[in-house]
């Protein structure tokens, strides 16, 4: 009992990471109705960003609010600069700039800061906390940071304009376009509150999985699975995915032989193969009916 | 009155000739391609007839990716998961089975065949993203799967398979390398025209007309399902073949080859040989096989980054690919000459 306890709790920390990155991949979903695949080296360059501010000898929380400042600007940029001209293009030309930018953003970051591993210092200590071995004060610290920025979402677009307006371009770019909704900067700015989500996942990531260009490829994917138990159109399913993921990738792994150690990555392909067959809107999604 | 360069006015009386003097065009082109590609092992290095039996390889998987994708209207992200299939079934019986190289692909088409279909099933739900998501995943837990203990004693683990390259049968004066480049090329040859008779078959409009509208294909009273399903284990078919081939051309297997990046370059070919254009497809094979050499010509540290320009570049600039661009470029050039 006191195995499963530990796992569960393990499961919890790490699905805080997941959930962060679930997070960030539904919110461009919402900008822009298609899955970045440069989500997670875009996250990974805004944490080499912060790493090099630390360097510089920033405050931590300094060089985490300007990363963030930064990483929204990057993204706002890069929607401006690479995506509008291709817009109406088909959906795989979309995929294939992904990823262009994934192998853009991957390579400048081995260029600049090559691909020796690095740590990344945690803002809220490495100790256990309660005196216990179970969870340790990075974890909560994340699991805390996850569901503030959740909140902050959910506050954001309930309760301001600029927010309301950014639902109604992603639900229905036409009419919003006809009262007067800006579309395009809509989804521009969509793309920059998904960095600047995705730097903040990085910043919390890196203290546990090490800095290095190439960090974030399997975390990608958990956050993809995370996004789809939860239901790509929910960001509060999103988090709730990202932690069950976590939670089910480490009962399984103690539990289940042979899946343990081998098989992590497998985990996620079922859980999405399964989600997706038996119930594609996921957990807190919405359905998506088209009009024929 | 014609103000064009030689070189253009010269290529255009070389066709404006073909075109004349044999009405069945596609015939011509074909006899002109087989000519062309017997010439070459006679005339370059064996690394070169290598860089060329690899790019045929990828043009066979591409082609795979066309049929699901370019004719189909599905997506995948996960092909390269059906390439190692092939590989690892052609690897696996040449290794344990004793099986001669040339029974090893109809093996590992039937093998990719049944998983393409099997992995169709759950995926006839999905679309358009989910769809490229399922794929990723499945691409990703690839090399683990391979990895995994309980695969071990036939996959070898991390080792991988080495394989020994096949002589040249009956005698023939050919070295390994020439022999194996025809031998895909005929392979190759095959699987085109099969993919050609397929796509301008009932089936293969029955599989457009599912890309272009499900629902009024559905009410046409083509059973979707089945056909989607169908396109999935023959696009798996193609494309694991074509593992079957370059494992042969490499003569080894390991589990790091098939990556999520090899699903990412059949897929990055097939868009830069252009969507369902079935000779574009080895333009993409080329461009997969030798522009990250360029790339890395150009910079060594930012090889990546040249890459993804080139890419974003082609996406800006031939948006339909070069396959359907030659077509245009040959097209306009006919009409000059009228």
């Amino acid at each position: 009992m006191e195995l499963f306890l530990h796992q569960f709790l393990a499961g919890l920390a790490t699905g805080g990471i997941y959930a962060l990155m679930a997070l960030a991949i539904v919110m461009i979903y919402q900008a822009i109705d298609s899955l970045n695949f440069a989500q997670g080296e875009m996250a990974m360059f805004s944490t080499f960003i912060a790493w090099q501010l630390l360097q510089w000898q920033f405050p931590f929380w300094a060089a985490f609010f300007l990363t963030i400042a930064i990483a929204f600007v990057g993204g706002f940029v890069i929607e401006r600069v690479v995506f509008k001209p291709i817009r109406h293009a088909h959906q795989l030309a979309h995929i294939v700039v992904f990823i262009a930018l994934f192998a853009i953003i991957n390579s400048m970051a081995g260029f600049l800061w090559d691909f020796s591993i690095k740590n990344f210092p945690s803002p809220f200590g490495s100790h256990a906390l309660f005196g216990q071995r179970l969870i340790s004060a990075h974890d909560a610290g994340m699991i805390g940071v996850t569901l503030l920025i959740l909140a902050l979402l959910y506050g954001f677009f309930r309760y301001t304009r600029v927010g309301l307006s950014m639902r109604a371009a992603a639900a229905n770019p036409e009419s919003a376009r006809l009262v007067g909704v800006r579309v395009g900067r809509m989804v521009a700015l969509g793309w920059g509150m998904a960095a600047a989500i995705g730097s903040v996942a990085g910043m919390m990531i890196a203290p546990v999985v090490f800095l290095e260009p190439n960090m974030m490829t399997s975390i990608l994917l958990y956050g993809f699975a995370g996004a789809v138990v939860g239901g790509l159109t929910s960001p509060g399913g999103a988090v709730i995915g990202g932690f069950a993921v976590g939670v089910i990738e480490n009962l399984a792994g103690t539990f289940v032989p042979y899946v343990g150690r081998e098989l992590k990555l497998s985990i996620a392909l079922v859980l999405i193969v399964a989600v997706l067959t038996v119930k594609p809107s996921g957990l807190l999604g919405e359905r998506t009916v088209h009009r024929v | 009155m014609n103000t064009r360069p030689l070189w253009i006015r010269i290529v255009a009386a070389i066709g404006a000739v073909i075109v004349m003097v044999l009405p069945r065009r596609r015939l011509a082109a074909l006899i002109l391609v087989i000519a062309v590609a017997s010439i070459l092992p006679f005339t370059v290095k064996n690394f070169i007839l290598f860089q060329m039996t690899l790019v045929i390889v990828y043009t066979v998987a591409i082609l795979g990716l066309n049929i699901l994708t370019g004719i189909n209207g599905q997506f995948s992200l996960g092909h390269s998961a059906f390439y190692a299939v092939g590989a690892y079934t052609a690897a696996i019986l040449m290794e344990h089975g004793g099986v001669a190289y040339y029974w090893t692909l109809p093996a590992a088409g039937m093998v990719c065949f049944v998983s393409g279909f099997l992995f169709g099933l759950p995926a006839l739900r999905l679309e358009g993203v989910y769809l490229a998501l399922a794929t990723f995943a499945l691409a990703t837990a690839t090399p683990q799967i391979l990895k995994s203990s309980p695969l071990e004693p036939w996959t070898g683990g991390v080792q991988g398979i080495i394989l020994n390259k096949p002589d040249a049968p009956l005698g023939l004066p050919l070295n390994p390398d020439q022999w194996l480049y025809f031998f895909t090329l005929a392979v190759a040859l095959l699987m085109f025209i099969g993919a050609y008779n397929l796509v301008n078959s009932r089936s293969g409009r029955a599989m457009m007309a599912i890309r272009d509208n499900p629902i009024a294909a559905r009410s046409m009273g083509i059973p979707v399902e089945l056909y989607k399903s169908l396109t999935f284990g023959l696009s798996a078919l193609f494309t694991g073949v074509a593992g079957a081939l370059g494992a042969l051309a490499i003569q080894f297997v390991a589990p790091d080859s098939f990556t999520f990046l090899l699903s990412v370059a059949l897929f990055v070919g097939l868009v830069v040989g252009g969507v369902g254009s079935i000779a574009g497809t080895f333009f993409g094979g080329l461009f997969i096989l030798f522009v990250p050499n360029i790339a890395e010509h150009i910079s060594k540290g930012l090889a990546g980054a040249v890459f993804g320009i080139i890419l974003i570049l082609v996406i800006y600039l031939i948006p339909s690919g070069l396959g359907g661009t030659i077509r245009l470029f040959l097209y306009r050039l006919l009409q000059g000459t009228r």
